[in-house]
């Protein structure tokens, strides 16, 4: 399929969204769409699959008009779409799952599984997309999953495949195997869409590469572009993309963790004995796919999470099973992970988000009552420091951009009296200069000699800031090395086929 | 995303404005649901006014005048919401008469005393259920809490005797502990077991009313000498007096002072205390009030003892400025205060000061109610049918912005936040 968007435009009240976007997706093409996030990428896609309506400009599908009145009539015209969440029954079968809302019935409207199963056998065959259409969704790992979406879309004839970040959720053997089937369905005559912010997996794969910048499309690029090319041409400035380190010279252990059991929402054992020091001036990554337990871990460490067996010494202080008060009092600060969530309060200005768990510290408080003017001070002090975005100290955070949310939390903890940092995937969803901002701020802190865990899914994160990297698979460490290892061995360790125990 | 809103372009700065104006200010959307509550108001009285239909029904029989019919139609309207106001807030014409002949202030004044009498009770119970609300937790058993604090506050101030100055104290503390009993239930359940706080305080209400019985026919605190339910009459050094004397007739008694107290307790509370930002981050974000330390089983039972203290406290007000007694009946009528506290609150939107006007305004609904069913016969049952709908169409702002055809652009923006947009 030949798929043009000439001048697509979307506005959002005074907001444009999407501004003139043209693009053309020859047959067999895989063109990549890279953008910051807020850069208006899903807008599009979401005009484009029919779920909004552009005010302005014309889809064309091999040379035709068409508009799309919903989704629907998207998968008609043969484009097929594979959210970054999946949109699967976990207790249904993986035919099951290929087949919902267009079952092929036998008499008395009964459906046929047989011939729901051959069809997968069918589509799965031609395409090399390897799956047992007999297997139920929930006991497949994460990149079957989304192998199933992909085959769903492919089984209702899509021609023109939409993947939005699919690489987010996948370990490194993953997305290679994915970018496998992104190559062979590109050979077999399918567009790929390829929507993400990740300038290594747009260089391997990618034919062409449109970078979006606000709403607007800022150029186009071959894949042989430099990533620093990339990078500045999506952020509009020119990004470094090491972070400058002191050289290592860890002190004492300030932070450790002893045979910790934790069990999750299903009571679960998510985090099974697991047992790590960070020690002062130190870096420590945690990397791993996400939901191997890391989430579960971090939310002990805050006194979020009952903890089974096992303790956490924080300098020398026993936290385990204390209150989140207690840990924050010994001096822990927390990144947290959904920041939105845990982090923030949308409904509050920034100023107040700025001391959201020193309410009552002086000069913040006294006798009670709150010393805004302190407040106020202290939030003009840190926007400045740390070159928060916002147009006053009552501007409402939820106005704030993802970066600047960030940078809020990140200033209201390290301007704490800290003694160890936790930061949970602190730099997901934000743009290549925030995420600069954020790694230069965290190096920084351990620069002046403190501690810190860095919990994070993204192999560039992990390299750009640990000085030792343990890695977590199903509730354990399955290794502790250095940054100096390959990527590839991190990832078998990630995918837990080897299993290492290289202390020091 | 500031940098991505331009200005807005001459032609569609008018409407610009308005989109502005309703995405940001709910004071607008509430002026408007006003408006709208006494247009469908308007419409209430013309269909059922038989004067009114008649000049209408008249057009297809005779030819006459629309002109006539509309005129008939806008000096029903006038009349009903004319003697609203007069009923409520001042007559004119009294006021004129009084100033004038140097009489009768009393009786210019009786209408906004009238106003202020009810509103007393009402201003003290919402900012409990406010409150409740700022917190994320819902208050719906402030009418047990109140009639349990009248009791308590009845019991100290028929039964005991000292001087008014420790009396009088003494009987309003009663009143807040006794709303504090009956809401720290409630509380406790939720904090330590998770039971819901809505069953919980719906089905304690129940339990009240039948306390309530029990208390005002049980002989230690029953009337003497009478086998109805009804109370011991509370002693004067118990009593809240009439702001203006006995003599003067007007029943506005030093309870609204009581009741401008708490508006600016609740002011300093949720807006300067340490406290009450504990409170308002834990109804804002459960989650995130967690991570930042706040115990969320402290800020729960202190909610409810807050929230069940000022409906305690409103109980006893009602009690010791208007009737002096409780009975059978105390503060049920009318489907029950705490549960006109809660559509008052949200009128409000929690606020103190936006409490105390809706107070004022419900209120003020109330009374003009009678005296419009008094002057006009339209029954009292249009101003609970303005009231209603003024809380129907604040709760719905986005039908409120359609109705006037605003676009809700803001909200549209707001749902694709979620998306994805907007970082």
């Amino acid at each position: 399929m030949r798929l043009e968007l000439r001048a697509i435009t979307k506005r959002f009240g005074s907001l444009v969204a999407n501004d003139q976007i043209s693009i053309t997706v020859e047959p067999g093409q895989i063109h990549s769409l890279l953008g910051e996030n807020g850069a208006g990428k899903s807008t599009l896609m979401n005009v484009l699959f029919g779920l909004l309506h552009p005010d302005d400009g014309e889809i064309l599908i091999d040379g035709v008009p068409t508009t799309f009145e919903n989704s629907g009539e998207a998968v008609r015209r043969g484009i097929g779409m594979v959210h970054q969440h999946f949109m699967l029954v976990p207790v249904f079968t993986v035919a099951e799952n290929v087949v919902l809302g267009f079952e092929p019935t036998k008499s008395f409207n009964r459906v046929d599984y047989q011939k729901a199963t051959d069809d997968i056998r069918r589509v799965s065959k031609e395409f090399n997309l390897e799956v047992d259409p007999d297997a139920i969704i929930e006991s497949l790992p994460v990149g079957i999953q989304q192998r199933v979406e992909i085959l769903k879309a492919l089984s209702h004839d899509a021609q023109l495949l939409i993947l939005d970040e699919p690489t987010a959720v996948l370990t490194p053997q993953e997305i290679d195997a994915l970018m496998e089937i992104m190559r062979s369905l590109a050979a077999a005559g399918k567009s790929i869409l390829f929507i993400t912010h990740k300038l290594k997996e747009v260089k391997a794969i990618a034919d062409v590469i449109t970078i979006i910048r606000q709403g607007k499309v800022v150029g186009t690029a071959e894949p042989s572009a430099s990533e620093s090319e990339l990078a500045s041409m999506m952020v509009g400035r020119d990004v470094v993309l090491t972070v400058q380190k002191e050289p290592f010279s860890p002190g004492e252990d300030v932070f450790e963790i002893r045979d910790l059991v934790v069990r999750d929402d299903r009571g679960l054992a998510a985090v099974n004995g697991v047992s790590l020091d960070v020690r002062a001036g130190e870096i420590l990554a945690l990397a791993g796919v996400q939901g191997n337990g890391q989430t579960e871990l971090v939310e002990a460490i805050a006194g979020m999470r009952p903890v089974e067996s096992g303790t956490i010494t924080l300098n020398g202080h026993d936290i385990t099973n204390a209150s989140p008060r207690k840990v924050l009092d010994a001096g822990l600060g927390h990144i947290p992970e959904d920041r939105q969530r845990n982090g923030l309060v949308m409904s509050m200005t920034v100023a107040d988000n700025l001391v959201l768990n020193t309410p009552r510290r002086a000069p913040f408080a006294k006798r009670g009552t709150r010393n805004l003017a302190a407040v106020n001070a202290n939030a003009v002090r840190l926007i400045n420091e740390f070159d928060i975005r916002t147009e006053s100290p009552q501007e409402l955070v939820s106005s704030l951009s993802g970066g600047n949310q960030q940078k809020v939390i990140v200033a209201r903890e390290l301007s704490r009296d800290l003694k160890f940092l936790v930061a949970s995937q602190p730099t997901r969803g934000l743009d290549v200069g925030s995420i600069e901002y954020v790694h230069r701020q965290m190096v920084n802190h351990r620069n002046l000699g403190n501690a810190a865990l860095v919990v994070s899914s993204e192999l560039d994160e992990v390299f750009a800031l640990a000085d030792r990297i343990a890695v977590m698979y199903a509730g354990k460490i399955s290794g502790v090395v250095d940054p100096s290892v390959s990527r590839e061995s991190i990832g078998l360790l990630m995918a837990g086929t080897i299993t290492e125990t290289a202390h020091d | 995303m500031t940098e991505a809103t331009p200005a807005p372009a001459p032609a569609r700065t008018r409407h610009a404005a308005l989109v502005w104006m309703t995405s940001q200010s709910p004071i607008v959307v509430t002026v408007l649901a006003l408006v709208l509550g006494f247009f469908v108001g308007a419409l209430i009285i013309i269909t059922t006014t038989p004067a009114v239909l008649d000049a209408w029904r008249g057009l297809f029989h005779s030819w006459g005048a629309p002109g006539d019919a509309l005129k008939v139609t806008f000096d029903n309207v006038g009349a009903a919401y004319r003697s609203m106001f007069t009923g409520s807030v001042f007559d004119p014409a009294q006021l004129w008469h009084s100033m004038t002949t140097g009489k009768g202030f009393d009786a210019s004044l009786t209408p906004i005393s009238e106003t202020l009498t009810y509103a007393t009770p009402l201003i003290i119970i919402s900012t409990g259920v406010g409150i409740a609300f700022q917190t994320g937790l819902f208050n719906i058993g402030a009418n047990g809490q109140a009639v349990l604090g009248g009791i308590a506050g009845g019991v100290a101030g028929s039964m005991l005797h000292m001087p008014m100055i420790l009396h009088l104290p003494v009987t309003l503390i009663a009143g807040i502990a006794g709303g504090m009993v009956c809401g720290v239930i409630p509380g406790v359940l939720k904090a330590f077991t998770g039971a819901h706080e809505v069953i919980v305080t719906i089905m304690l209400n129940y339990v009240i009313y039948a306390f309530l019985l029990f208390a005002v026919l049980s002989t230690a605190f029953q009337q003497p000498g009478q086998s109805n339910d009804i109370s011991r009459t509370m002693a004067p050094s118990a009593q809240l007096p009439p702001l203006f004397g006995a003599a003067s007739g007007l029943r506005v008694s030093y309870g609204i002072f009581v009741a401008l107290a708490v508006v600016l307790f609740a002011w300093w509370f949720l807006d300067r205390s340490s406290i009450g930002f504990d409170f308002r981050v834990t109804g804002a974000n459960p989650s995130a009030a967690k991570a930042s330390g706040i115990s969320s089983r402290t800020v729960i039972v202190l909610v409810f003892l807050i929230s069940g203290g000022l409906a305690g406290l409103a109980g006893i007000v009602q009690a010791a400025s208007t009737t002096h007694y409780i009975d059978g009946g105390f503060l049920i009528g009318n489907a029950g205060i705490g549960f006109t506290a809660i559509t008052i609150a949200l009128l409000g939107r929690n606020r103190p000061m936006g409490i105390l006007l809706s107070s004022l305004l419900f209120a003020a609904l109330g009374v003009g109610g009678r005296t419009m069913q008094a002057a006009t016969g339209i029954p009292l049952d249009l101003a609970t049918v303005i009231q209603s709908i003024v809380v129907l169409f604040v709760a719905t702002p986005v039908l409120v912005k359609e109705i006037f055809h605003l676009r809700a652009a803001k909200t549209e923006v707001l749902q694709l936040a979620t998306q994805g947009w907007g970082s």
